[in-house]
């Protein structure tokens, strides 16, 4: 959810973006980390944990605890905590540790 | 590869106040900050800063980011260089860096201040890693930076001044705090913010902890006990809040993984927040020419940063063979001395006193 009236913060117009998550169109503020997109939207899964496949969410919004790792257009392990949101972005939840498309 | 006098790594209020200082006196300074903007922590503050008078206290800390911001534009030796995480420092005296469009960049500095700030601290507690447990620093960035709050109700854990102001600033941005639960049997922060917060009708429950975060993908209430001496619940004392956010305040540790890589000497300090490293008067670590300002040489507030800050910049100005008056020295000094005085930072002077050599 939005601020909408904040007594301190003035909150500049950005431009909105549409993105999508595990195939879902979303929209979202372009240059917000996708993260932040992604909790407007009311997802707070962020990704499992690779042992346990446990849930796990946002922690600590500076790209230090991997706690959010996640797909974005085909490349795993993207900490989406401080990853800007961009038009068109491919969101998806990672398998484990992720997979490089690698040729072999 | 890029050369200069001075390379500062992190551009809170004690990088920015190292550079501002260093570039006063003719030193060449590289400023590397792994995020968008500058300022560190200040960015996220809305409140009026408590401090020194002389160290911007009683603006927000949102302004005093953009007074340094404004200082550093008009001086020509100093350049900044956003979006760009320091990664290591090693023998050959190399400074490596990730540059915003994915290379490595090397910079040989002649000497370095690490400012890198902290981290937040976990606490251990059942399910503790749900979707919906912030760090306190996190739920700022999220709400005061990008204007997105973390949910509708929040439980608060820690009643040092950031859980207080953290709480009042959820309020204000429109979310429900059910309470502000502290395990010492007093508030740690300064009466000012947790009599703003009582005010707001938000109960501080000292002795108390969380035992337990409920649900399953996400978080949907907490368990919150009465703790004894020895910090175990007490029988029959346990309640329930129906919350979808825990927030948790319970403390920072220094940032000191690329001085541990650079081979500076570092010890325990319970007092300072964790790992801290050995430093002398001029704040320079047992690693000549590397020097260490702000939170990540021991937790304490802007103000401390910022004169530390000043410290260090004047420090490497003149290791590098800049001409800098003895009593910037020692106002600096001076300066640091009369901001520990008081009893609130008692165990400040305590864990220096471990850790200076
Ligand atoms: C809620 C809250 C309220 C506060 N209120 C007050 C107050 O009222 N008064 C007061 O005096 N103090 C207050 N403080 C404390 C104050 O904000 C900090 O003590 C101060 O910001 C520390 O400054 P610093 O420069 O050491 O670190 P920071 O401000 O944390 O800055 C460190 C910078 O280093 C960067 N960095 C880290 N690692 C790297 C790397 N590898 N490469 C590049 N960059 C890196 C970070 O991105 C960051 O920008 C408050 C803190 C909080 C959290």
């Amino acid at each position: 959810m939005r601020i909408k009236d904040h007594p301190i913060l003035s909150s500049q117009p950005a431009r909105t973006v549409t993105f999508t998550f595990e195939g879902r169109t979303l929209e979202g503020q372009e240059g917000e980390p996708i993260a932040a997109a992604l909790h407007n939207a009311g997802i707070k899964v962020l990704r499992h944990s690779p042992r346990l496949n446990r849930p796990r969410g946002f922690f600590c919004a500076i790209g230090n605890c991997s706690s959010c790792l996640m797909v974005v257009n085909g490349r795993p392990n993207v900490r989406v905590c401080v990853t800007p949101l961009s038009q068109g972005m491919k969101i998806e939840y990672q398998e484990g540790k992720g997979n490089l498309d690698v040729e072999d | 590869m890029l050369k200069t006098d001075v390379a500062i790594v992190g551009a809170g209020p004690a990088g920015l106040s190292a550079a501002i200082k260093a570039a006063s006196f003719g030193a060449d300074v590289i400023i590397l900050e792994r995020d968008k903007w500058l300022g560190g922590q200040l960015v996220k503050q809305t409140h009026s800063f408590f401090g020194s008078k002389n160290e911007y206290a009683g603006i927000r800390g949102i302004d005093i980011a953009n007074i340094f911001a404004d200082e550093l534009e008009k001086m020509e030796n100093v350049q900044i260089m956003l979006e760009t995480p320091a990664l290591g420092y090693y023998e050959d005296n190399i400074l490596t860096a990730y540059s915003p469009q994915g290379k490595m960049l090397k910079i040989k500095p002649n000497t370095l201040i690490f400012a890198t700030g902290a981290m937040e601290k976990m606490i251990p507690f059942e399910n503790n890693d749900l979707p919906g447990i912030y760090g306190a620093g996190a739920v700022q960035t999220l709400m005061n930076v990008y204007g997105v709050v973390p949910g509708e109700n929040v439980l608060m854990i820690g009643a040092g001044n950031i859980g207080l102001i953290v709480s009042y600033q959820l309020v204000q941005a429109g979310v429900d705090v059910a309470a502000i639960v502290e395990a010492l049997p007093e508030i740690g922060g300064y009466w000012v913010h947790a009599s703003k917060v009582r005010r707001m009708g938000i109960p501080i429950l000292t002795n108390h902890s969380i035992i337990k975060a409920l649900g399953k993908e996400q978080v949907q209430g907490a368990v919150v006990a009465q703790i004894d001496e020895k910090w175990q619940p007490v029988k029959e004392t346990a309640r329930e809040f129906q919350v979808d956010t825990i927030c948790l305040s319970v403390g920072l540790s220094p940032l000191i993984e690329l001085l541990w890589q650079s081979g500076c000497h570092i010890v325990y300090s319970k007092e300072l927040g964790g790992y801290v490293p050995i430093l002398n008067e001029d704040l320079e670590t047992t690693v000549p020419g590397i020097y260490v300002a702000g939170d990540a040489s021991g937790i304490e507030e802007a103000t401390s940063a910022i004169i530390e800050g000043h410290l260090t910049g004047c420090a490497a100005a003149k290791k590098v063979g800049y001409e800098v008056p003895k009593e910037e020295f020692i106002k600096a000094r001076k300066g640091l001395e009369s901001l520990r005085a008081g009893p609130v930072s008692q165990h400040i002077r305590k864990g220096l006193s471990l850790i200076r050599r």
